[in-house]
């Protein structure tokens, strides 16, 4: 039973505490070490990869045609068009890029489940670009240590100078970023030649200063702060893994009990762990893996060469951390194996709603018409009697024509017989269409039948437009005074 | 109040001292840059009420030393609106109304821009896309009063019916009944007569007797057969549409008491251009001419 009395005094002593307390805690500086392995190679050669296709993607060309814009990824926003390699997107066809953000969201499930989070360790563009901040900040001010030593001492003129490089430099790298982002916007080599003659419109020019700036501030200044407080993928990754995923873990049954070893001294009744804490210093996030799966882990893998690093040394194996599967974590605890298990429910069914969504989008595309009819029938009035009992309805008739050629199309009415039609401009009788190439056409019709023609107050009947081997049709109602088709 | 702060076994963290059914709140500090961005938007807020409206008084409110106003600012727009269709207005008032309906750029902005005007000025009577209402004409249909080809409908629109304007369409027809021009029985013939243009005569008798009776006091205006005279105005009796009904009970008041209805000309209140536009709209409503 505890004292009374010391628990209130320990309420009283924590509550002067908290009066003290600041409002909010100050970051914790990561000064992540240099480290050379296998996976610091992959995470160099993904870098690599990916601000390549960023920096170079602009410049492909892909042939179109004349009249149309020869760059392969283009988003064209005052012609509202969006380019890529052979597909052409209008302003409605914008679910194509629901398609692909979903597709995306089903592939990091995947690779979440399979890998851990490997999108946040390699590709994500925060780790890729923060990577390259960092790489450039231990060039300038040198390794960890180093870092370390420079923050603390006072403001000189050298530590002034290394400063203002890095930031220098960052700036510049920010810079390039924000103005390979304005050349997805427009044809990509008169971009790059109006940005530097000054011929770029604000707007041009206030875009490569956002993005200057957010690559400034969350690659050099914000880091894994973005990963920890801003990101949402961390929160629910967790739903993702399971005790099969590969992750980024301390094998603790090798490592435990951790502690000092010296050269020659036994490593019996101990852990492999030498506590060199070399897994803390090189995290870029500077958490220690060993506590286990963590909220902040990345799950880049610069723990595993570090700490294979000190394995060499000390002459143990190698993947005391690695990754690893919760599964043969618990079953290494005991003495057995359980192998990895890429195919389990939880990746079929990720794996399938992958390729059910892939299958939606290639059939949405491979079906995709160049030429499209929508008709919008008066909703007031609904139809007219004319003089001598006809009665009439009238559509707002849109067509799309996404070739790059005009089209003559003749219009016809199917699904009422004795149905006649009107375009309203051309003379009676004339029902040829003429639609542009690459736009979108607005007619108004006039259709008109005899009242003993219509079977019921509300006729489905279909416009259709033929000509020169295209066709397509659209279709509406047609409407007539209520009573219709039940006798007069 | 917080009721009793102590340390958090697990987390090594203070509680709130907030307790809700034995769940205890921590007491986790904010980042420094949250802290910080919370700053800003108080400094943002106190330069935002000095710069803009803000805050309201007895009378009136503080006005902001930029001196912005969503009403000028709305004012703009439609300025910059009016100059933007400003070319296109140009070609409009240019163009003759023909020309207008052969051109497919014109008919657009024409047929749009009529859909406009007719919503806010001709609506109100003649029903949204010309449906019309009783005794108020369908614009979407065949049937004209003072004549459906460009020219007329832009005529009628302009100068309009029955109103002050010296070129107002003007006819006006008597009250036979009520005036003691026909009696009873004469107006129930002549009802049975129209009637019998269309088809419905119950009683032929009466409408032979009708027919003299249409011949003597109606063909002026409605022409021989009840054809109609749009130069007066004067109705179609034939064609099976009607504007203040076509059962005998309402051709027969008609006669009687007559009904004129009239229309404001709307040269007096929207532009030249605007009227064309309106005169394009209304004839590709239905039964342009």
């Amino acid at each position: 039973m505890p004292d009374d009395g010391a628990r209130l005094d320990d309420a009283v002593s924590t509550r002067t505490q908290k009066q003290s307390q600041s409002l909010f805690a100050a970051r914790i500086k990561v000064y992540p070490r240099r480290v050379a392995g296998l996976y610091r190679n992959i995470k160099w050669a993904l870098l690599g990869v990916c601000l390549a296709i960023y920096y170079f993607v602009p410049f492909l060309r892909w042939d179109r045609g004349p009249g149309a814009p020869d760059q392969a990824v283009l988003i064209d926003l005052q012609g509202q068009r969006a380019y890529f390699l052979w597909i052409e997107i209008w302003p409605q066809e914008v679910y194509y890029i629901t398609g692909l953000l979903i597709l995306a969201a089903f592939a990091l499930f995947l690779a979440t489940a399979l890998l851990g989070r490997v999108w946040c360790g390699y590709a994500c563009p925060q780790t890729v670009w923060t990577d390259l901040f960092l790489a450039v900040e231990r060039l300038v001010e040198g390794d960890r240590n180093a870092r370390m030593r420079l923050d603390k001492q006072p403001m000189s003129v050298a530590k002034a100078t290394r400063k203002a490089t890095k930031h220098a430099i960052w700036l510049v790298i920010a810079a390039v970023t924000g103005g390979a982002w304005v050349l997805y916007f427009g044809n990509a080599p008169d971009v790059l030649n109006n940005v530097f003659t000054g011929q770029s419109d604000t707007a041009t020019y206030f875009f490569i200063g956002l993005f200057t700036f957010t690559t400034y501030t969350l690659a050099g200044w914000a880091r894994e702060q973005v990963c920890t407080y801003m990101c949402p993928w961390p929160r629910f990754q967790a739903a993702m893994l399971d005790e099969h995923s590969l992750v980024v873990t301390y094998r603790g049954w090798r490592g435990e009990k951790r502690g000092k070893h010296k050269k020659g001294d036994s490593w019996e009744g101990r852990g492999d762990c030498v506590d060199c804490t070399a897994c803390v210093a090189v995290c870029p996030t500077g958490i220690d893996i060993r506590d286990g799966q963590q909220l902040e882990c990345i799950g880049c893998g610069l723990c595993i060469d570090a700490c294979n690093e000190v394995m060499d040394k000390v002459e143990r194996p190698r993947g005391l951390i690695a990754f690893d599967t919760y599964a043969n974590l618990a079953a290494s605890a005991t003495g057995s194996r359980v192998r990895v298990l890429p195919i389990r429910p939880r990746t079929i069914i990720y794996g399938t709603l992958l390729l059910i969504v892939a299958g939606i989008m290639s059939f949405a595309l491979l079906t995709r018409t160049t030429l499209e009819a929508h008709a919008l029938p008066d909703r007031a009035p609904l139809f007219v009697t004319l003089s001598g009992g006809m009665i009439q309805n009238g559509y707002t008739l849109k067509v799309q024509n996404k070739e790059r050629e005009p089209a003559t199309l003749n219009l016809s009415i199917a699904g009422l017989p004795q149905a006649q039609a009107e375009i309203v401009g051309h003379a009676r009788g004339d029902l040829a269409l003429e639609i542009g190439p690459d736009t979108t056409a607005s007619f108004r019709v006039l259709v008109r039948a005899p009242r003993t023609a219509l079977k019921s107050e509300n006729t489905s009947i279909e416009i259709r437009l033929e000509g020169e081997g295209r066709a397509t049709s659209a279709d509406t109602h047609f409407r007539g005074p209520a009573g219709t088709g039940g006798g007069r | 109040m917080p009721t009793k702060i102590e340390k958090d076994a697990l987390s090594g963290r203070e509680t709130t001292g907030h307790e809700w059914d034995g769940i205890k709140e921590l007491n986790n500090p904010l980042p420094k840059w949250w802290v910080y961005i919370f700053y800003a938007t108080i400094v943002f807020a106190a330069i935002y009420t000095v710069l803009y409206p803000a805050w309201p008084g007895l009378s009136g409110y503080t006005e902001g030393v930029l001196g912005f106003s969503q009403r000028d600012q709305t004012m703009e727009r439609v300025r910059q609106g009016a100059e933007m269709r400003a070319p296109m207005v140009a070609r409009i008032n240019a163009a003759s109304l023909e020309e207008i309906r052969k051109d497919p750029e014109l008919l657009n902005f024409a047929l749009n821009g009529g859909r406009t005007v007719f919503a806010d000025n001709c609506a109100t009577c003649h029903g949204s896309g010309g449906a019309g209402r009783p005794a108020f004409p369908v614009l979407a249909d065949d049937d004209w009063l003072w004549g459906g080809r460009l020219a007329d409908i832009h005529q009628t629109i302009s100068f309009g019916v029955r109103n002050a304007n010296d070129k107002a369409r003007q006819s006006l027809m008597p009250r036979f009944g009520a005036d003691g021009m026909l009696t009873p029985a004469q107006i129930n013939d002549v009802a049975e007569y129209v009637l019998a243009l269309n088809g419905r005569a119950t009683d032929k008798a009466s409408a032979d007797r009708g027919q003299k009776v249409f011949a003597e006091n109606c063909v002026a205006c409605h022409l021989e057969g009840g054809k109609g005279n749009q130069e007066l105005g004067a109705k179609n009796l034939t064609n099976g549409i009607w504007l203040y009904g076509g059962d005998k009970a309402s051709i027969v008041r008609m006669v009687w008491f007559s009904r004129n209805n009239s229309m404001p000309a709307w040269a007096e209140r929207l532009d030249p251009a605007t009227i064309k536009m309106l005169a394009v709209y209304v004839h590709a409503l239905g039964g342009g001419q």
